[in-house]
C-alpha cells in the first residue's frame, strides 16, 4: 500500500516539526509496517523549469527519423532569457505549448548528465522532458505538456510537477483491512501522535430517496447496495492533475475521470465503488449467485464460467459484474457515456475471496472486500464517487437508492461487542497497565468503552471488522502503550526431561558417522520415475508408489520420496564431477509411503476426540525416518603410507555393523538380491530377525546411470527400526581375567557356504569356553580344489576359573570343528 | 672344577695374591671403563667377570685353602668381584642411555607427513545448527518435540485458526498431494507441531521443534522450496509477551553472543494474537549502524534485522487443540534456522545447504 504523505496529512493534524522518518516508525509500531520510503522525482538535480515552445521545425533527418528543432523561452533561467535552441524527437507538442526543460548543468535519474551538445546539426542546449526521463511513470508517448495555466517560463517545474512528493509504502497485515486506506492510515497517525483527526467518511451524504438506479438483493452475500445516477456527464472530462498524480503515487494506472474518481476514492476511504454506464444498463439491478454454466465477459476482455458460489450484480442481460472482484465489460463507461450509474456495496467476505480465487482474479477491490471493508461506508463513499465526477465531468446527481438490511439502523446487525477482565491486557502482555490507559487505548482506536467491576466492554467501530475476540483487543493496547515497552522476564524454570532416548540416538548415529568418515548432505525429497528406473527397480516394486504432489515444482518429480538413494545418488555423482577423488555420505530423513485414506476437516470450536484424532492421524502417509550412505571412489586416500584403497561391498557393510556396535544391537548380515544392489553382493541387514535394509556393492548399470565410479556401495536402512532395537540399559559384561589360549583352525568347504555358517557351527561346537572366533583368511585355488574354499579361524579359548590345560583347549576346538563338518561340511586343512 | 688341592701351600695360590686380585680388579675397571659400546662391554664383562675370568677363577680356588686363609683370601676376592660387578652395573647404565639417546636420534621422523589415510566425515551445518539451538532450550528445561513433514492439512491450518477462507492461507503456497480431497499437504511452517504438542500433552508445555518444511517457492540465493525453522510453544498459567520477551532475548544472545537482544513490532499470523515480527540487533554491526564509518550493509544501516515471527497463542488455537483458554495463555515463535545458521557462519548463498557439496560439510566440522 503506497501513501502519499501529503495525502495522510490531510485528515490528520501531524506537527509540522514531525519528519516522515519519525512519522513512519511510530506507524511501524503501530503495526503498519514500513516497506520504503520513495520521493518522487528523486534523482533529479540543476534547473528544472517551465518553458514555453516558441518556433519547432520539423527537419528530416538521413536515418528516417523526423526531429524537431525547437526555440523555447525558458525565462531567465538559462541566464541570458534568451530563447533556448533544443532538438527534441517527440512530436506531441507545438508552438505555444507549455513543457518541462532541463537545461544544460543538470542531471536526470539515473545519473544521466545534461549538456549543451552538437546533435542532428544544431546545439541542442538541454532537453524537452518525458514522464518517463523524469522518473514519473512508465508512459513515453512524448513529452509532458503542461496546461496553459501553468506558470510562466523560467518557473522551477518541481512544484508544477509535484516532484519532492514523499511516498510511503506499507506493508499492510491482512488483518488490518481499515489500512488499506488514507483514512485508516490518517486515524492511526492521528492515535499514535494524540493528534486531531479528520473523517473523510464524514460527510453528508444525501438521504436515500428511492430513485438512484433500481437494485433487488436476492442474496445474503450482500448486506447493503448504493446506487447513484448522474446525468449530464461529460465524457471527454479529463482527469485532474491531483487526482492523477496521487493515483500514480499509489501506483495506479490513469485511464479515464470515471474510473480514475472511483479508484481515488477506493484509496481515500476504502471503499471499492463500481460505475456503469446507465443507457448500457437494461433492467434493474439484481444481485444473486451465478447459475452453474453462466458466463460474464469482464473488464479484461476475458469470457469467465462462473460457478454457482459466484455472486453476482446483474441486470436482465445477465451478469454485469462479479461481486467486489471485477465489473463486466457490457456496461462498461466509454467515451460516449453521459449518464452513470455509481454503485457502492459491501459483500460477504468470504464470497469475494472465493471467487477472487476460483478466477484468479486478485484485485484492489476484492482486497479490500475479503479482509473487511467498513459495512457503513457506502453512502459516503458514494456521495464523495459523485461529488468528484459532478465537480470535474460535469452533469448533475440525481436519485440515491440504498437497499439492504445494513441501510437501515432497524435491521443492522449491532455493533460488536467485547468483554474482557480489565487486567486481561496487562497480564497477557506482561506489563502494568493500569485501568485509565487500557480505556483510553480502546478509546483512541474508536472502541466505545463502558467499565463494569472487574470487567470491560468494549463497542467496537464499524471500520474495525478486524476486532471479534478479547486477545484482539489486548493487541490494540499492546500496540498503543508500544511493543517496545514489554519488559522481557523468562518464564519460570520448565521442568522437561531433556532429550528422549531416540533424540540422544539420533544424534549419536550422525556422530558415530561422522566419526567413520562420513560427510551428511541434506537433500529435496523429490523424485520421477526416471530416478526409480534409474535405480533399476522393477516395475511392481512397492518404492515406485509415492505420495504424489498436486503441484510439484518440476513435472519430472511429481513425488514424494520412498527412498533415499537417488538424491544422494545424485548428490554423490555432483561432488566426483567437482573433482573428489572418494565421497562417503550420509543422509538421515524421513521417507513417505501413501496411505489412502482422507484426513478429515474437522470443526475448530472444540478439541477433536480421540478417535477423531486417531483417524486423522491414520490417513497420513507413514513416514520411517531413514538412513543412507554411498561410498564412492577412495575410501582411503593414497599417500607414503601406501595405494588408496577404493570402497567396496564391505565398506557398505561395516558401516551398519559399527552402528550396531555403537548402539549396542547385533547386526545380522545375510546374502540377498534386491535394486540398486548387485545381486551376488547385496547383504540384508536385520536385528532380531527385523529387517533393517540392504547394504552392498551397487549394481553396475546403477553406477553408470548415476556417473558414478565402478563398485561404489550402499546403504539404506530404517533408522526408526534400528532405534526402536537399541536395549534401554546396557548388561555390564562379565570377563574372565584367567589366560587365554588360542587355536588356529583352518576348514575346507564348499565355495557356497558362508562364513557366517561356518563361524556359527564353530561357536556352536567349541561351547562354553570359545570366547571369540575370527575369521583370519580365505583363500580360493589349486591347494583347495575346485568349487571350494578354505577358512583360516583364530579361536580364543579361556575358562572362567582357572588356567585352561592343553587337552581341554585341543577338546574344544576338535568339538568345534566337528560341529562345522556336521553342519557345513568342513574338512580340516 | 678342582677339587680340594691338599698339596699346595695356600699362601702360594698365584691368583690368591693379593697383587694378583687387585691386577685382576684393576684390568677389568679398566676394561670396563673402555668399554663405549653396549656389545664392547659385552666382551668385558666375559673378560673379566666371566666364568673364566682371572677372579671367577680366583674365587674357585679359594676352597682349596686351609680355613684359616679362606676368610681373608674370600672377602679379598668378594670385594674385588664386588667392585667390578658394580662398575660393570654402572657402564651398562651409561651405555644404554647413551644407545637410546641414539636410537630416538636415528628414528626421527618428519611429523608434517601428512595423515589423513581415512578423510575426515562431519555432520552436516543444519543437522548441528538445530541441536545447538535444541540444547539452548533443553537447557531452560524444554522439550524436544516432533512431528511429520507430510502433514494433515487441519493440523497445518484449521487447528491454527487458518481455516479454508483464510485469506492468510494463500501468503502461505503449499505443496499439496493428490487427491486434494484427502486434505494432505507438505507442511508449511514447524506450527503444526504446536497444535500436536497440545493435542497429546497437557499443560504446562514448554517444548521447542527445529524441523524441514515445504512451502513452493523458487529455488535461489535466498529461498527454497525446502528450508528449516524452529518454533518453540510455551503454555503455562499467566503466560505473557514478557515471558516471550525474555525467552527470544535469551535465545538471541545464546545463539550470538552478549548484547544481541530482540526487538518486536506489531504484525499479524492467525495463531497469535497479539502477534509481533522479531528483529534481531544486528550481529555484523551490534547495532551501532555504522562500522567504520561506513553504513553497515548487513542491516542497511537499521541496526536491526528481521528473525521471525511470534505473538500469544490465540485462544482459537488453545480451543481446536484442546487446552483451556480460561486457565491457561501461551506464546509461540518461529524462526527460520537456515536463515540463523546464514547469519551465524556468514554463508550468502542459501542453496550452498542443500547442494551436497562436500567441502561445506567439512568446513563446519561435526559440531557448530
Ligand atoms: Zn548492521
Amino acid at each position: 500500500m503506497k501513501a502519499p504523505l501529503s495525502w495522510i496529512k490531510e485528515y490528520v493534524d501531524l506537527p509540522a516539526e514531525l519528519g516522515i522518518e519519525e512519522i513512519t516508525e511510530r506507524l511501524t509500531m503501530l503495526g503498519l509496517k514500513l516497506e520504503a520510503i520513495e520521493t518522487s522525482g528523486a534523482g533529479i538535480e540543476g534547473p528544472l523549469v517551465v518553458g514555453q515552445v516558441l518556433t519547432a521545425e520539423k527537419e528530416p533527418q538521413k536515418n528516417g527519423k523526423v526531429i524537431n528543432w525547437c526555440s523555447v523561452d525558458v525565462g531567465d533561467a538559462n541566464g541570458t532569457g534568451e530563447p533556448q535552441g533544443i532538438v527534441c524527437g517527440a512530436h506531441n507538442f507545438g508552438p505555444g505549448d507549455k513543457v518541462v526543460v532541463i537545461l544544460p548543468g543538470g542531471v536526470l535519474p539515473g545519473d544521466f548528465r545534461i549538456s549543451a551538445r552538437k546533435t542532428y546539426g544544431h546545439m541542442s542546449a538541454g532537453m524537452i522532458c518525458s514522464a518517463r526521463e523524469l522518473g514519473l511513470g512508465e508512459e513515453a508517448d512524448g513529452i509532458i505538456v503542461l496546461p496553459a495555466d501553468a506558470p510562466a517560463p523560467g518557473t522551477d517545474a518541481r512544484e508544477v510537477l509535484g516532484l519532492g512528493e514523499e511516498i510511503i509504502e506499507f506493508e499492510i497485515n491482512p488483518d488490518r483491512a481499515y489500512a488499506l486506506s488514507m483514512r485508516g492510515i490518517a486515524r492511526d497517525a492521528a492515535l499514535g501522535f494524540d493528534v486531531p483527526f479528520h473523517d473523510p467518511a464524514q460527510i453528508d451524504a444525501p438521504l436515500a430517496d428511492g430513485s438512484g438506479y433500481p437494485v433487488r438483493l436476492d442474496d445474503e452475500g450482500c448486506d447493503y447496495f448504493v446506487t447513484r445516477v448522474i446525468s449530464g456527464f461529460d465524457p471527454t472530462a479529463p482527469t485532474p492533475e491531483f487526482i492523477k498524480k496521487r493515483l500514480a503515487a499509489t501506483g495506479v494506472r490513469s485511464i479515464s475521470l470515471a474510473v480514475d474518481v472511483s479508484n481515488y476514492v477506493m484509496m481515500e476511504l476504502g471503499q471499492p465503488t463500481h460505475c456503469y454506464d446507465k443507457a448500457k444498463l437494461s433492467g434493474d439491478i439484481v444481485v444473486r449467485r451465478a447459475q452453474e454454466g453462466e458466463k460474464i465477459t469482464t473488464l479484461d476482455d476475458v469470457v469467465r464460467v462462473l460457478s454457482e458460489e459466484d455472486l453476482l450484480i446483474t441486470d436482465d442481460s445477465g451478469p454485469i459484474g462479479i461481486a467486489g472482484v471485477m465489473g463486466g465489460a457490457s456496461t462498461e463507461i466509454s467515451e460516449t457515456t453521459t449518464e452513470i450509474v455509481v454503485e457502492a456495496a459491501h459483500f460477504d467476505p468470504t464470497t469475494v475471496f472465493r471467487s477472487q480465487k476460483r478466477h484468479k482474479l486478485p484485485s484492489e477491490a476484492s482486497k479490500r472486500f475479503e479482509r473487511g471493508v467498513d459495512p457503513l461506508l457506502p453512502p459516503a463513499a458514494a456521495e464523495r464517487v459523485v461529488e468528484l465526477l459532478v465537480e470535474h465531468g460535469g452533469g448533475q446527481a440525481v436519485g440515491v437508492t440504498e437497499v439492504g438490511p445494513t441501510a437501515s439502523p432497524e435491521t443492522r446487525r449491532p455493533l460488536t461487542t467485547i468483554t474482557i477482565p480489565v487486567d486481561l491486557p496487562a497480564r497477557i502482555i506482561g506489563l502494568d497497565i493500569d485501568r485509565a490507559t487500557v480505556v483510553k487505548s480502546l478509546e483512541l482506536v474508536g472502541c466505545d468503552v463502558t467499565v463494569s467491576g472487574e470487567s470491560l466492554t468494549a463497542t467496537v467501530p464499524t471500520y474495525r471488522v478486524d476486532l471479534t475476540d478479547p486477545y484482539d483487543l489486548v493487541e490494540e493496547v499492546a500496540r498503543i502503550v508500544g511493543y517496545d515497552k514489554v519488559p522481557s522476564v523468562l518464564p519460570r524454570r520448565a521442568t522437561g526431561s531433556g532429550l528422549t532416548r531416540a533424540q540422544q540416538l539420533r544424534r549419536r548415529i550422525g556422530r558415530a558417522l561422522a566419526g567413520a568418515g562420513l560427510v551428511e548432505v541434506v537433500d529435496f525429497p523429490f523424485v520421477g520415475e526416471a530416478d526409480f528406473t534409474s535405480l533399476g527397480l522393477p516395475a511392481d516394486d512397492p518404492r515406485r508408489n509415492t505420495v504424489k504432489l498436486a503441484n510439484p515444482l518440476s513435472s519430472e518429480e511429481p513425488g514424494y520420496t520412498t527412498t533415499l538413494l537417488p538424491g544422494l545418488l545424485k548428490v554423490a555423482a555432483r561432488n566426483v564431477s567437482r573433482g573428489q577423488d572418494g565421497v562417503a555420505l550420509f543422509e538421515t530423513a524421513t521417507v513417505a509411503f501413501p496411505v489412502d485414506q482422507a484426513a478429515p476437516i474437522y470443526g475448530v470450536d472444540r478439541r477433536p476426540t480421540t478417535e477423531e484424532l486417531e483417524k486423522l492421524l491414520a490417513a497420513i502417509p507413514r513416514q520411517p525416518l531413514h538412513l543412507a550412505v554411498v561410498l564412492a571412489g577412495e575410501r582411503t586416500r593414497g599417500g607414503w603410507w601406501g595405494a588408496a584403497e577404493t570402497a567396496s561391498w564391505a565398506d557398505a557393510i561395516d558401516v551398519v555393523r559399527r552402528l550396531g556396535s555403537e548402539l549396542g544391537v547385533p547386526v545380522e548380515v545375510a546374502s540377498a538380491s534386491r535394486a540398486p544392489w548387485h545381486p551376488g553382493r547385496c547383504a540384508v541387514v536385520s536385528v532380531d530377525g527385523v529387517e533393517l535394509g540392504h547394504a552392498g556393492e551397487l549394481h553396475p548399470n546403477v553406477c553408470k546411470a548415476f556417473g558414478l565410479p565402478a563398485r561404489s556401495a550402499a546403504v539404506e536402512i530404517d533408522l526408526d527400526l534400528l532405534i526402536s532395537k537399541v536395549p534401554a540399559t546396557a548388561a555390564g559384561p562379565v570377563f574372565s581375567t584367567m589366560p587365554v589360549a588360542k587355536e588356529d583352525v583352518a576348514l575346507t568347504v564348499p565355495v557356497d557356504v558362508t562364513v557366517a555358517a561356518v563361524e556359527a557351527a564353530l561357536r556352536e561346537g567349541a561351547g562354553e569356553l570359545l570366547e571369540t572366533v575370527r575369521l583370519f583368511d580365505v583363500y580360493e585355488g589349486d591347494q583347495v580344489g575346485e568349487g571350494k574354499k578354505s577358512l583360516a579361524f583364530a579361536l580364543r579359548f579361556r575358562a572362567p576359573d582357572r588356567t585352561l590345560k592343553a587337552e581341554e583347549t585341543a577338546a574344544a576346538r576338535d568339538a568345534a570343528v566337528a560341529r562345522a563338518a556336521e553342519l557345513t561340511g568342513a574338512v580340516q586343512r | 672344577m678342582s677339587g680340594p688341592n691338599t698339596d699346595y701351600d695356600p699362601v702360594e695360590v698365584t691368583p690368591l695374591k693379593a697383587e694378583e686380585v687387585e691386577a685382576a680388579r684393576e684390568a677389568a675397571l679398566a676394561a670396563i671403563d673402555a668399554a663405549t659400546s653396549l656389545e664392547e662391554l659385552k666382551q668385558a664383562r666375559l673378560d673379566h667377570a666371566g666364568d673364566r675370568s682371572p677372579l671367577a677363577l680366583a674365587n674357585r680356588e679359594i676352597g682349596a685353602l686351609p680355613p684359616a686363609a679362606r676368610k681373608e683370601a674370600g672377602q679379598r676376592v668378594g670385594k674385588a668381584r664386588g667392585a667390578v660387578t658394580q662398575a660393570l652395573a654402572a657402564r651398562q647404565k651409561v651405555l644404554e642411555a647413551e644407545h637410546e639417546a641414539r636410537m630416538l636420534v636415528e628414528e626421527t621422523v618428519d611429523v608434517t607427513l601428512p595423515t589423513d589415510r581415512v578423510p575426515a566425515g562431519g555432520r552436516h551445518p543444519l543437522t548441528t545448527g538445530a541441536d545447538y539451538i535444541a540444547d539452548i532450550f533443553v537447557a531452560m528445561g524444554w522439550e524436544v518435540a516432533e512431528g511429520p513433514l507430510i502433514e494433515a492439512e487441519w493440523l497445518n491450518f484449521d487447528a491454527l485458526n487458518l481455516g479454508p477462507d483464510h485469506p492468510a492461507r494463500t501468503m502461505q503456497d503449499t505443496f499439496w498431494t493428490e487427491p486434494a480431497e484427502n486434505h494432505v499437504v507438505l507442511r508449511t511452517h514447524t506450527s503444526p507441531v504446536q497444535a500436536r504438542t497440545m493435542l497429546t500433552r497437557e499443560a504446562p508445555i514448554y517444548v521447542v521443534c527445529p524441523g524441514r518444511v515445504f512451502r513452493t517457492d523458487e529455488y535461489d540465493a535466498t529461498h527454497s522450496p525446502m528450508f528449516h525453522q524452529v518454533e518453540g510453544l510455551a503454555i503455562d498459567t499467566d503466560i505473557s509477551m514478557a515471558n516471550l520477551k525474555g525467552t527470544l532475548d535469551h535465545f538471541a544472545t545464546q545463539m550470538f553472543g552478549e548484547g544481541i537482544v530482540t526487538r518486536f513490532r506489531p504484525s499479524y499470523f492467525p495463531f497469535t494474537e497479539p502477534s509481533a515480527e522479531v528483529d534481531l540487533t544486528c550481529f555484523v554491526c551490534r547495532g551501532a549502524q555504522v562500522i567504520d564509518g561506513v553504513m553497515c550493509r548487513t542491516c542497511k544501516g537499521e541496526g536491526w534485522i528481521e528473525w521471525g515471527g511470534c505473538g500469544i497463542v490465540n485462544p482459537r488455537v488453545l480451543v481446536a487443540c484442546g487446552v483451556d483458554p480460561e486457565k491457561y495463555s501461551g506464546f509461540a515463535f518461529g524462526m527460520g534456522i537456515d536463515r540463523t545458521l546464514m547469519f551465524r557462519t556468514g554463508l550468502s548463498d542459501l542453496r550452498t545447504l542443500f547442494e551436497g557439496d562436500v567441502r561445506l560439510t567439512t568446513a563446519f566440522g561435526s559440531e557448530l
